[in-house]
């Protein structure tokens, strides 16, 4: 059975607010089904806002979210990797089994698949403690296995480095090339420039809760179009 | 202060002569309780997890009216249990008034809002952790609850506890419905309060200590359960 | 799998209670279980007709309640009047009385209204009122307390009239009503069981008795089938017989509390 495509996934006008304050919007933006995206942008400019927008965290008050299938399709065809891993009262198996058995699993596959994943990001030799147990690196680490259990077709990521060491932040990053090698899209927020010139194919400059560029990562490193996006590049403190 | 010394003494003496009497009525206690526990977890439990998920329109309203149920009168819920079970009330058919399964029901009605409310608490404050994980891997209503109320166990388990303590002491509304008759529907606190009446107060006492002792050795029973499946690290 | 478990042991927990032999429910007052007749005569009943009487035990107005609604299948309360209103309403069949026990007046040990050497109650009470005695009063609506207020009207006086300054309705129970006129060293009506029963006397003691007035019919009355079918009216009749048994006759008047004898047997 082929799938239906996903992407593009297309942003119209789409506008987030809470408390009658605009957080990110109106934004256009189409995302194409191949590549790295990073977000990049100061502090407060609504990165997060944004890739929760298009995961269907956050909801627009104004404009659209479209995907090429129905809203509940894609949402099936989707992880999400927080800043903070977000831990279960649980063992790392039984999260990273987790999406699969609501999705219907069996719990011996779940638990097969969730051992192999574990196995594939490292954390073999403690799939049976608790989450709560886990290390700041290893816990993002169960928590990016988590996202990808169910083979999503697309993985946001919301500085899921910001607060680890570099060893740490090597080896996600191993798994996010290896994902991105089986052609998982990506899009992930990040304040790391090295890790956005790693890993991005395209950028995406917000500040103030808009889309200031969306170039090729080449592009966007060697010449920023707008005067806040060099500013931002040449290390100015942005408000 | 002689009263308190004799009936610590007639504790003693009754627990460990192995009171025939006591041990009915101790059993007695612990069936009628532990049997309105139950029934009030499998409704106040998910209850409580279904109002901390859910937005509706009258959701505030529910949540007071729980809070104001868990002020009512345990005479007063006897009573109302008392005319529905009456043979001249609605459910009389049913044939339970003066049994121990109306002392249940109206101790189920007494500490549900207790543990549904303490439930919503605890349940409030995982949801709030959880919730972006749930939303994001696209759970159903149910699975969220169910997942809620599996992960939020130990927590839940206090909220059941405290149903315990309130019913295991509770003596107002079983009164009423199970008329304290002897080897039929009488339970510790029925009987203090019969005890009481007669003036015998190192019985009563006697019998208050025994209770008091129960709660402490099911509540320690429980917790030290929970402990062996190491759910005290999560 | 476990909440399944959990509701069938409930469930399971509600059926126990069934039992095999026959029973009957059956409303008594307080005072007549404080005298613990019922600890010899349900034991012999048991033993003769093979039958189970639950006792549920409260005040004379509850247990006209339970009969008028059918919750029980007979009552044995002292309160004639209400008596006859509850089988002439239709309630119960008939009122059988067979034994009584007797009111005596309790105070404290000094008896500052000097009632013991009074010669009736109407003139012991009036003593009372006129000292303005500490007085406890059931005031809860019960047989008892209609008996006290009777008493009181017999000897000319109002006790709606009462100051609470010495009147006071404790609106409890017998022993609940006793702790507090022990608490307040203060005089109370007391049925004799009762009094003889009661485990925290402190400084209070039996002051007057003996008045005919204060003499406590019971009498048994089963519940009328015509009016709720359910009732075992059989195994009333049955209780009934042996109530007026030379048996119970003999079981009621040789039984003693504190070596005195409590109730008078008088069926007809």
């Amino acid at each position: 059975m082929v799938e239906t495509a996903l992407f593009p996934l297309t942003l119209s006008e789409a506008t987030v607010r809470k408390s009658g304050v605009t957080l990110v919007g109106p934004v256009d933006l189409e995302i194409g089904p191949i590549g790295t995206t990073v977000v990049i942008g100061p502090n407060g400019a609504g990165k997060s806002t944004l890739l929760r927008l298009m995961h269907g965290l956050d909801r627009a008050a104004k404009g659209r979210v479209d995907w090429n299938v129905p809203m509940k399709d894609a949402q099936n065809r989707q992880g999400f990797v927080f800043q903070t891993p977000i831990l279960m009262r649980r063992s790392v198996v039984d999260c990273i089994a987790y999406p699969l058995l609501v999705h219907g699993v069996s719990r011996k596959d779940a638990h097969a698949q969730a051992l192999d994943w574990a196995d594939r990001v490292g954390l073999a030799d403690h799939a049976a403690r608790p989450a709560r147990t886990l290390s700041g690196g290893e816990r993002q680490k169960m928590a990016l296995a988590r996202a990808l259990i169910r083979n999503p077709d697309i993985l946001f990521l919301d500085e899921p480095c910001a607060s680890l060491d570099g060893s740490a932040t090597r080896e996600i990053e191993g798994i996010l090339k290896s994902a991105r090698t089986a052609n998982t899209r990506m899009v992930m927020a990040t304040h790391d420039m090295g890790q956005a010139k790693r890993l991005a194919d395209d950028v995406l400059f917000i500040y103030r809760g808009n889309v200031h560029e969306h170039s090729t990562a080449e592009a966007f490193f060697k010449a920023p179009q707008t005067p806040e996006a060099q500013a931002f590049l040449r290390g100015d403190i942005l408000e | 202060m002689n009263d308190i010394l004799q009936g610590l003494i007639s504790a003693g003496w009754l627990i460990i002569t192995f009171d025939p009497d006591l041990i009915e009525i101790v059993l007695r206690s612990l069936q009628v309780t532990v049997g309105a526990v139950v029934v009030s977890s499998v409704i106040g439990l998910p209850l409580g997890a279904w109002l901390a998920v859910n937005r509706f329109r009258f959701r505030r309203f529910v949540i007071a009216l729980m809070n104001a149920l868990m002020g009512l009168p345990p005479v007063v819920v006897g009573l109302i249990v008392y005319l529905f079970l009456s043979r001249s009330g609605p459910l009389g058919v049913l044939n339970l008034l003066f049994t121990p399964s109306a002392m249940v029901i109206a101790q189920t009605i007494i500490i549900t809002p207790l543990i549904a409310s303490i439930a919503h608490q605890a349940i409030r404050e995982l949801w709030a952790e959880y919730h972006d994980l749930l939303i994001s891997v696209s759970t159903s209503h149910r699975q969220r609850i169910c997942t809620l109320l599996w992960d939020g166990r130990r927590a839940l388990l206090t909220a059941s506890l405290a149903g315990f303590g309130r019913a295991i002491g509770e003596v107002g509304a079983i009164l009423i419905v199970g008329g304290n008759i002897d080897h039929v529907t009488r339970v510790l606190t029925t009987a203090i309060a019969l005890e009481t009446s007669k003036g015998n107060f190192s019985l009563a006492l006697a019998l208050g200590f025994v209770l008091i002792a129960l709660a402490i050795l099911i509540n320690a029973t429980v917790h030290s359960l929970s402990q062996t499946e190491r759910s005290g690290r999560w | 799998m476990i909440p399944r478990l959990l509701l069938a042991s409930a469930l399971s927990l509600c059926v126990a209670s069934a039992t095999l032999a026959d029973d009957i429910k059956m409303a008594v007052t307080t005072s007549f279980h404080n005298s613990g007749l019922a600890d010899v005569l349900l034991p012999e009943i048991k033993a003769d007709l093979d039958l189970d009487v639950h006792l549920v035990v409260v005040g004379t107005g509850q247990a006209l309640r339970l009969g008028r609604a059918g919750d029980v299948d007979a009552i044995l309360v002292h309160a004639k009047s209400a008596e006859e209103k509850f089988v002439s309403e239709g309630y119960g069949t008939h009122r059988t009385p067979f034994m009584y026990n007797d009111f005596v007046l309790i105070g404290p040990a000094d008896d500052p209204a000097h009632i013991a050497q009074t010669q009736s109650a109407a003139e012991a009470l009036a003593s009372i009122q006129s000292t303005r005695a500490p007085f406890v009063s059931r005031g809860d609506d019960s047989g008892t307390h209609k008996k006290e207020l009777s008493l009181w009207f017999g000897a000319g006086l109002i006790p709606d009239d009462f100051a609470t300054t010495w009147y006071q309705a404790a609106g409890a129970g017998m022993g609940a009503s006793l702790n507090t006129a022990s608490a307040m060293n203060a005089y109370i009506m007391s049925d004799r069981a009762s009094w003889l029963k009661f485990g925290n006397k402190g400084d209070l003691v039996l002051l007057f008795a003996g008045d005919p007035v204060l003499f406590n019919q019971y009498a048994y009355i089963p519940v009328n089938p015509a009016t709720h079918p359910h009732v075992k009216s059989d195994l009333t009749a049955k209780l009934e017989t042996w109530l007026l048994s030379a048996r119970a006759k003999s079981l009621i008047n040789e039984y003693r509390l504190n070596g005195e004898q409590l109730f008078i047997y008088n069926a007809p």
